[in-house]
């Protein structure tokens, strides 16, 4: 399941209801990220993230179904915020469930691997310089092709 | 066909949005690129580097050889930063 909004959300209510009901599921995997209060050098006081309303959901949505294809999985959540928000804020939610915890934690690290090249989204962070855009990382494309083939699953 | 801009992108072209009649020269996402170059010194600046640019059509992403038509939703924007 695929959730792009505003509001901030309860980790622990939706991990219990991603597993609710489905006696099969042995483990969860769950990444969280949060705004950091540094960016480089400078002290960042909020972040502002935009989207691509539509096209967001689409990638998010092929991103999950690309997971359930490499893995035996029972359920993925991706929950991921837009707006304004403070250091500490949760920004995105990742959460797998399987019968085995290998491929819910492969999963996992996957989808927050291919999320962060592929989902429209940008960051725009205040800091005591003034806003600014940040800038994609090399490293998160090299995370990115760490998962390219597909896996034999 | 319909132009989205997003991120410094817009910031720097003015704008979010615009409607824009599609050139009868302009056949692929390179072509488009650099009619919109000459729209304005604002457009000429936000595209001025194609490596910190993305194209999407119609919602999904698309090389500078993939052509473009009349109703197309094209989508204009620096590399991602999510997660």
């Amino acid at each position: 399941m695929i959730r792009v909004q505003r509001e901030d959300f309860d980790v622990g209510a939706e991990l219990e209801r991603l597993v609710a009901g489905n006696p099969r599921i042995g483990g969860v995997a769950s990444f969280i990220g949060l705004v950091r209060d540094m960016g480089g050098s400078d002290r960042v006081s909020a972040l502002t993230l935009e989207h691509y309303p539509g096209m967001t959901e689409r990638k998010l949505a092929e991103i999950e179904a690309e997971a359930h294809c490499r893995w035996p999985l029972d359920a993925v959540l991706v929950i991921h915020r837009y707006g304004r928000l403070k250091p500490g804020d949760r920004i995105v939610l990742v959460a797998t469930a399987s019968p085995h915890r290998e491929a819910a934690l492969a999963a996992c690290h996957f989808l927050i691997d291919w999320l962060k090249t592929e989902a429209p989204f940008w960051k725009s962070e205040e800091t005591p310089a003034g806003d600014r855009w940040v800038e994609s990382r090399a490293e998160d494309d090299a995370a990115r092709e760490r998962w390219t083939p597909a896996l034999e699953v | 066909m319909k132009l989205l801009y997003f991120a410094w992108l817009r910031g720097r072209v003015g704008c979010a949005e615009e409607e824009v009649a599609l050139p009868p020269q302009v056949h692929d996402v390179a072509g488009l690129l650099d009619w919109l170059r000459g729209r304005s010194d604002r457009h000429a600046e936000a595209l001025r580097n194609l490596g910190l640019v993305r194209v999407a059509i119609n919602q999904d992403y698309v090389g500078l050889g993939h052509p473009v038509r009349e109703g197309d939703e094209v989508a204009i924007f620096p590399p991602v930063t999510g997660g």
